[in-house]
């Protein structure tokens, strides 16, 4: 291969696996758009959302489907995964979040960590169960390898450069709903509401706004966001793990605040910048790096410019 | 007045006395190297302590203070490094280096608010365990350094089968840093800590200068922990790999002052007694027991207790902050605005 090459194809895993951390990362700045909370347990709620999908994998024997049906079988991992961590994220604010509305910021996060840690846990019994797919679910802990089934031909014939039917997919996928969602939150009834509370929600319950519903609301949302990546990102890396949650989170929390918390473009635009961070340190610098690099940016960014690249530069209110 | 011994004095009492306990418990059921860890975490905890509780800053990576002291008594004692300066000078050494380590992460991140300031310092964290683990030409990596000295008394070099000396040994720190932790929650320093954790305009404009006090809370709970590093690299006679230091110690610190009651000794001390005694009694027992049973293994994942842990502790941390909010062992609130 050609240096240049080398460099298109990292581009393209880069941008691929950035669009992933994007849609991630939206889920994080939606909800702390809305009650300025770090949802901690998010990362751990798409990780859920993985396991599910490659439960419904095994479940239906989907890797014996032929090609029309396996692309069924995606839309309605898809559909699952999505349906099941919005609802997952829905209960989560129900449970352990709504009832410290009023306490202090701190205590959210600690019950939000508490919400991670729960999470992890119930993956880690996940993976032990008795299904091919787990592998037999004997050592649960182990990772998961989760089935290539979209085809592996190279989409520019004899090119060294090579844009497989995954990293179509990542796209396809991803692009729409981003769009969908930033119509739904510029637009629709829902969006108008969503945005009130976060501007100010004494104000916006006094109009009228069932403040609760609409963080609900938010947490569903952001939460199916998380559970289309989740799918995504098992199509295209192809092997699963219930301590995943983590890292993936901080990947996309660091997008979150390097694009500017709060902001919906900002999270698509940091998780672009994280993924091909990500990429070109596994290639030009050594892996074992990379983790250090992406958590020095977000040390960086949260020092030097903490609202970030095109977050509002708002004091915070004494 | 009549003497009364408090909660703290209580419970310290009565874990000076488990050695004694144990002599008469079977072989499987002692307990006092477990609650060696208990006390590790204890030191450990009273130091997030002084910067959660206190100064109400929150601080997710504790655990790399706790690192970067078990490395510095490591390169300062371990027989490949040219140093070699024995126990107690490097054990005195760590107080300072993690003081100093506190201080070069605060510097630049003390202005930022709560929710950011709690992830840098999580960022923090994974550096400090990434760096550690790469560059191994100093810190041997993955393996850890090893070996390193116990103390020396009377000219007898301790080994780790000095099980009774290194019992009370650590609960001579233990007792230490409590009594050096009480003395600063009652000094003016202390008051300022309250103080800018209730209303930190308020304390500005009261003449205190909140940038130095939170910069004096940060560098004494890394200072703490750097201590609590420093010993238990000594008692293990190795740092272990990096990830011994990872984001669940810093949980499992921060854990014990949110059940046992944050910003008080007593509860501190209670909570590190509950969630250690947990995770490294209750369930490393039950795991043994079931073991034995010919239960559990590698078979069914609900089977091993130890696989419960996350779940326990994600559950106590929800419960503690919905239903006691101030802990087991609150602290009195007199203490506050005295």
């Amino acid at each position: 291969m050609q240096d240049y090459e080398v460099f298109v194809q990292q581009l393209i895993t880069g941008l691929s696996n950035g669009m992933i951390i994007a849609l991630i990362a939206l889920g994080y700045t939606m909800v702390y758009g809305i009650i300025e909370l770090i949802n901690f347990a998010h990362g751990d709620v798409f990780m859920l959302g993985a396991f599910l999908a490659l439960t419904l994998l095994g479940a239906f024997g989907m890797e014996a489907w032929s090609p029309a049906w396996k692309f069924a079988g995606v839309i309605m991992m898809l559909g699952g995964s999505a349906l099941f961590c919005g609802g997952l994220n829905w209960t989560l604010d129900r449970v352990a979040y709504r009832s410290l509305r009023k306490a202090s910021k701190l205590s959210l996060l600690v019950s939000a960590i508490g919400c991670s840690f729960i999470c992890t846990n119930l993956g880690l019994f996940w993976g032990g169960l008795p299904m091919g797919v787990f592998a037999g679910g004997v050592s649960a802990a182990a990772p998961k390898d989760f089935p290539q089934i979209t085809p592996q031909t190279n989409l520019l014939g004899e090119s060294a450069i090579r844009i497989t039917q995954a990293d179509v997919m990542v796209f396809f996928v991803t692009i729409p709903l981003m769009i969908g969602l930033v119509l739904l939150v510029n637009r629709s009834r829902l969006g108008r509401a969503m945005r009130a509370v976060a501007q100010d929600s004494t104000a916006a319950e006094l109009m009228g706004i069932p403040v609760d519903r609409v963080i609900g609301m938010t947490f569903f949302i952001g939460g199916a966001l998380g559970g289309f990546a989740s799918v995504v990102y098992s199509l295209y890396n192809n092997t699963i793990g219930f301590q995943m949650g983590y890292r993936a989170g901080m990947d996309a929390f660091t997008a979150a605040v390097l694009g500017g918390i709060g902001s919906l473009p900002g999270a698509v635009l940091g998780g672009l910048t994280i993924g091909c961070v990500r990429a070109m340190s596994d290639q030009y610098l050594e892996s074992r790096w990379t983790n250090t690099i992406v958590f020095g940016i977000l040390v960086l960014i949260l020092i030097f410019r903490p609202s970030g690249l095109l977050g509002s530069t708002r004091r915070e209110k004494v | 007045m009549r003497w009364r011994p408090g909660p703290i004095t209580l419970i310290l009492a009565s874990a000076a006395l488990v050695p004694l306990v144990d002599l008469a418990l079977p072989e499987s059921l002692r307990i006092s190297e477990a609650v060696r860890g208990v006390f590790l975490y204890a030191i450990l905890a009273l130091g997030l302590n002084v910067v959660t509780g206190y100064a109400g800053l929150l601080n997710l990576g504790i655990a790399a203070f706790m690192a970067i002291g078990a490395y510095a008594f490591a390169i300062l004692t371990c027989e490949i490094y040219p140093f070699q300066i024995g126990f107690w000078p490097a054990l005195m050494l760590t107080i300072p280096i993690g003081a100093l380590a506190g201080f070069l992460l605060g510097a630049p991140t003390l202005r930022l608010r709560g929710d950011y300031l709690a992830i840098v310092t999580l960022g923090f964290g994974e550096i400090v365990q990434d760096v550690l683990k790469n560059l191994d030409t100093i810190t041997k990596g993955t393996q850890g350094i090893n070996p390193l000295p116990g103390p020396s008394f009377g000219g007898e070099q301790w080994t780790s089968s000095n099980e009774l000396g290194w019992y009370y040994l650590l609960f001579a720190l233990l007792v230490i840093v409590v009594m050096a932790v009480r003395n600063l929650e009652r000094s003016r320093l202390g008051r300022a800590w309250f103080s800018i954790r209730q209303d930190e305009l308020a304390s500005r404009s009261m003449g205190i200068r909140v940038e130095r006090v939170k910069m004096l809370a940060f560098s004494t709970a890394a200072a703490i922990a750097a201590l609590a590093g420093g010993i238990s690299a000594s008692v293990l006679s190795s740092t272990g790999e990096p990830s011994n230091y990872d984001f669940q110690v810093s949980m499992l610190a921060l854990c014990i002052i949110i059940v046992g009651g944050i910003g008080g000794i007593a509860g501190v001390l209670l909570g590190a007694l509950v969630m250690i005694g947990l995770n490294s009694i209750v369930l490393v027992k039950a795991t043994a027991a079931l073991a034995a049973m010919g239960i559990g293994g590698q078979g069914n994942v609900l089977l091993s207790p130890n696989n419960w842990k996350y779940l326990i502790f994600g559950l106590a941390l929800v419960l503690a902050v919905r239903l006691k909010p101030d802990g087991l062992l609150p602290p009195r609130i007199e203490r506050s605005i005295r």
